[in-house]
């Protein structure tokens, strides 16, 4: 059922294409760099540090996640492009199962976004923050599984997704509401009951915690990490496993 | 000998039916193709035909009936089917962001070409479709004619049986036209395939060695060209008259004849036209415009067992709805 080379060359597609179009590196790379300078900067002057940490190192492990997010959903989008401009087709009519394109489609999107918080990550001498090689090496691993549970989600809904129409709904009513309510710009514990519900069933609420528990050492709630580290794995691994696994029957079927 | 040519057919279709909802896209249709023979699907928009080549190509599955491709079941071994045929659609289904080269290379690489194949065959198949030059460029500098050309090379890359073309020309200008079908004569004899296209031009459908014109679904006549144009006796006269009710009326006292209106005119049929002409003058109380005489094409054909034009105005327009209906029916399924 899966093919190596088919899974390989699918990616090795995206790869070039994400290369070649510099102006969407520029995209999602700009965003987290305006964010965390311009925001982050304007609100330290609003939020007095707490137990040694600034709001702008606090928000840092919210940008890892919101650049993943953001580039994990452009990617499983393209899925959408794919069809619209029939290059799709050329995968669905070739001698490969629905299984190897859904893979070669998640662990193109994955790469590439973990390849972006990874040069995120040459931010963190702006921040005033030591970082040992232990763990960068955490953040990069937990960036992989959070990259791949969000190039899923975005999959199945690409695959729902019949035309391009759709897309700014998926952007205003899942991709800002999952970056607004996953703990990234303030506290899940700070958030009033209603909204704190809904970011406890974000997954990328936990994936981001995960990189506050990597990065923000020895810091305490609110501005550190609000869950235990295996509760976080946990849920971001389960979430990816559901949502593969319905990409990849969603890319199944057809009449 | 029936025996044998169901032997040699290398597509076998037989009673397939698609209903999408409401509508009945193709209807009940049963028909075989020989190994190596151009095989043409003639039909006005929205008559079923890209329904056909999507079921073949596995990318519908039928409602009812079978069709079965190089002796594998479209619907029940699906990749045995793929890795059999090569596909060039209406729509253009290239990577405009990658280079022609690495088109072609993504194409071996899902096919499963043998590494060292793959480069010598990409060359050989730039040759054929003269894009050696442009091996490097990018598909979004490329123009309709070079896209096309482009997609014929790919869809012949990993050496199918038979080669899918729906609509191949369609929206190019007549001289890339002409050198598409050269193209298509040429691999033809290179590469021994079999050929299935569809088109709704008349012209492209003559270089078919056998035709089956479709109409609402259903496959009205199969045949070799200059067969389906013995359905018709001969030429065809069209006379513009003063009062062409008239003129019908006083040919069809006179001669015995059948007529039927087509644009502006009054259409006889006749063995020698240009003999018969000046007894038909002879014949008429009403004064004469213009006389034109034809000898008849499969547009001819089509109109005679439709009572339409393949390219009616107001049919088009119906069509058009039809098509859209089906293609976002399709997306809505994907």
């Amino acid at each position: 059922m899966i093919q190596l080379r088919p899974i390989y060359v699918i990616c090795l597609r995206e790869f070039k294409k994400f290369f070649r179009e510099k102006s969407r590196l520029l995209g999602t790379l700009a965003r987290p760099v305006l964010w965390l300078f311009v925001v982050g900067n304007g609100m330290s002057s609003l939020i007095r540090p707490q137990a040694g940490f600034s709001y702008l190192q606090f928000i840092f492990p919210g940008m890892i996640g919101m650049t993943i997010l953001f580039s994990s959903i452009f990617s499983s989008i393209s899925i959408v492009w794919d069809r619209e401009f029939g290059f799709m087709k050329e995968m669905l009519v070739a001698p490969i199962s629905r299984l190897s394109i859904v893979i070669g489609k998640a662990v193109s999107g994955t790469l590439i976004s973990v390849a972006q918080a990874v040069i995120i990550l040459f931010l963190i001498p702006f921040l005033g923050i030591h970082v040992t090689i232990a763990q960068f090496a955490e953040v990069v691993a937990v960036s992989l599984l959070v990259s791949f549970c969000i190039t899923s989600l975005g999959i199945l809904i690409a695959a729902r997704l019949t035309s391009f129409d759709g897309f700014n709904i998926i952007m205003n009513f899942l991709v800002m509401p999952m970056l607004f309510l996953s703990g990234a710009m303030y506290p899940v514990s700070a958030m009033p009951p209603a909204l704190r519900h809904l970011s406890q069933v974000n997954p990328l609420t936990y994936g981001i915690d995960a990189f506050k528990h990597a990065l923000l050492l020895n810091a305490t709630p609110p501005l550190g990490p609000e869950f235990p580290i295996s509760l976080d794995l946990f849920i971001v691994a389960a979430v990816s496993v559901i949502m593969i696994t319905l990409a990849a029957l969603s890319f199944r079927s057809k009449e | 000998m029936v025996a044998e040519a169901f032997f040699m057919s290398i597509i076998k279709v037989h009673n397939l039916t698609k209903h999408f909802k409401t509508l009945t896209a193709v209807d009940n249709i049963s028909f075989s193709v020989n190994e190596g023979e151009v095989f043409g699907f003639l039909g006005p928009n929205g008559a079923g035909k890209t329904t056909t080549i999507n079921i073949l190509c596995t990318l519908l599955s039928p409602t009812g009936g079978r069709a079965e491709i190089a002796g594998h079941d479209c619907t029940k071994d699906p990749d045995e089917v793929r890795a059999a045929i090569g596909l060039i659609f209406q729509d253009t289904t290239l990577d405009a962001g990658l280079t022609a080269y690495e088109n072609l290379k993504f194409h071996a690489y899902l096919y499963n070409l043998d590494r060292k194949l793959t480069e010598r065959r990409i060359d050989e198949m730039l040759a054929v479709v003269a894009l050696q030059s442009r091996k490097h460029d990018l598909i979004k500098n490329f123009s309709g004619g070079m896209k096309r050309r482009l997609e014929i090379a790919r869809g012949l890359l990993h050496y199918p049986r038979v080669l899918f073309l729906d609509e191949p020309t369609i929206g190019l200008d007549p001289q890339t036209r002409n050198t598409i079908w050269d193209f298509i004569d040429q691999l033809r004899k290179k590469e021994k395939i079999t050929v299935f296209m569809t088109t709704h031009y008349m012209e492209e459908a003559e270089n078919c060695d056998r035709i089956a014109i479709m109409d609402h679904g259903r496959i009205i006549a199969l045949d070799t060209p200059p067969r389906l144009k013995e359905m018709l006796h001969g030429d065809i006269i069209t006379l513009v008259t003063s009062d062409n009710q008239r003129a019908a009326r006083e040919i069809e006292r006179v001669f015995n004849k059948k007529t039927w209106a087509e644009n502006d005119g009054v259409c006889i049929e006749a063995e020698r036209g240009d003999e018969f002409i000046p007894k038909l003058l002879q014949a008429l109380s009403v004064e004469t415009r213009s006389v034109g005489l034809k000898k008849p094409t499969l547009n001819d054909v089509f109109l005679r067992l439709t009572g339409r034009t393949i390219r009616d105005e107001g049919l088009q327009n119906d069509r058009e709805i039809t098509r859209e209906f089906v293609r976002s029916h399709r997306r809505a399924q994907r």
